[in-house]
């Protein structure tokens, strides 16, 4: 059986909700980093707030799974991965990512979380497909998924709004059967 | 132009009215006991719903609306007698963003192809972009039903995007169409006035 939680350069932990609202009331400093991630206006909570937020929602996880980020080497905490699962049914989720401390961008780490990611919808929930949303302005995450295996489905016009300007958001999905053929893992 | 003369829940032959809840949870109910009618309006496992969960229903709409602000819901009822046909919605609406995501569905087979999905389709519009000032909307339309891919073409949606296989019914893999219509588009084709 493999490990499904440890990449090449990270693992995929569980994390206590004081460590994680401490991590995000840093990381929702950068806006950048939240503009990059979402398509919510930025806010500024409190850590108090945070916990409370994320206690709330892990008492409803059937749907929803999701993981801190934490490097191998050093055990650095840098961000969460996550499936919501569309449908049972349909056997579809939707994937989400982000690295929040910007020291750890373009180097790899988030491209390991999201290949780790993609093994535990395929092999441990069974989903037949994984579908994904981005900003059109973020080459980084583009780049990311297309070297993850993520085929381009389409173009929302305008479906984002900021600093005056309505930019695109852009829509990906990775098949079961792509993702079997690409890993060589056997079906 | 302003245009305040013409109402914004009257067309021809329908027009939009609030949930009935004495009388609505039993023509709905009925509908639901169309597995067609499901499948075609929804992602959800089709399953008959009594009149009493069709109530139910309607209270949890009502308190969305009440509380997320970002959900319009409208019934569907025919101008001459008043009678409940249908559902429309604009929901998950997102105002920073000024987009929002459109629904509508005729209940029951002998309304179909009278022109009524039309006709709200119209009402739904206008009100997304003349009241509630929103950028775009999407519809999202199973690859299956093709009446639905009919009519958002015929209004000028374009197709934005096709998630590829994302249903399965039947033992058939479909796609998912996600159509995308902007403020501006539907003011040009309506002539600038909406």
């Amino acid at each position: 059986m493999k490990d499904l939680y440890r990449g090449a350069l990270v693992r995929l932990t569980n994390e206590s909700p004081e460590v994680l609202a401490k991590a995000f009331t840093k990381w929702n400093q950068d806006t950048e980093q939240h503009r990059l991630a979402d398509d919510d206006p930025a806010q500024l909570w409190s850590e108090k707030k945070l916990k409370e937020f994320i206690e709330k929602r892990a008492e409803n996880n059937s749907k929803s799974f999701r993981f801190s980020i934490r490097i191998l080497e050093d055990d650095k905490l840098i961000g969460g991965v996550g499936l919501w699962v569309a449908s049972w049914t349909h056997s579809e989720a939707w994937m989400g990512i982000s690295v929040g401390d910007r020291d750890y961008w373009s180097k790899g780490y988030g491209t390991d979380a999201v290949r780790l990611i993609l093994q535990y919808g395929f092999l441990e929930l069974n989903l037949r497909r994984i579908s994904l949303g981005l900003h059109s302005y973020n080459e980084r995450a583009l780049k990311s998924y297309e070297k993850t295996g993520f085929k381009m489905e389409g173009r929302m016009r305008g479906e984002g709004w900021r600093d005056g300007v309505h930019y695109d958001s852009l829509w990906m999905g990775i098949l079961h059967e792509e993702w079997f053929a690409q890993t060589g893992a056997r079906i | 132009m302003l245009d305040i003369q013409t109402q914004l829940f009257e067309a021809q032959d329908v027009r939009f009215g609030p949930i009935d809840h004495e009388t609505h949870p039993e023509i709905e109910s009925k509908w639901t006991h169309d597995a067609e009618f499901m499948r075609l309006f929804d992602l959800k496992p089709a399953r008959p719903l009594s009149p009493a969960m069709v109530k139910k229903q309607y209270e949890a709409i009502e308190k969305e609306v009440d509380e997320d602000k970002n959900l319009f819901y409208f019934t569907i009822r025919t101008r001459e007698d008043d009678r409940l046909i249908g559902k429309a919605m604009i929901e998950w609406i997102s105002w920073t963003n000024g987009n929002g995501f459109i629904r509508l569905g005729i209940g029951s087979p002998e309304d179909r192809r009278k022109g009524y999905g039309s006709q709200a389709l119209t009402l739904l519009l206008r009100y997304a972009f003349g009241e509630l000032n929103l950028y775009r909307v999407t519809a999202v339309v199973p690859a299956y039903n093709e009446g639905a891919l009919r009519l958002f073409r015929k209004f000028g949606f374009m197709e934005e995007i096709r998630r590829r296989k994302a249903l399965n019914r039947d033992g058939e893999f479909w796609d998912l169409v996600s159509f995308g219509l902007l403020n501006s588009e539907w003011r040009e084709r309506n002539n600038g006035r909406g």
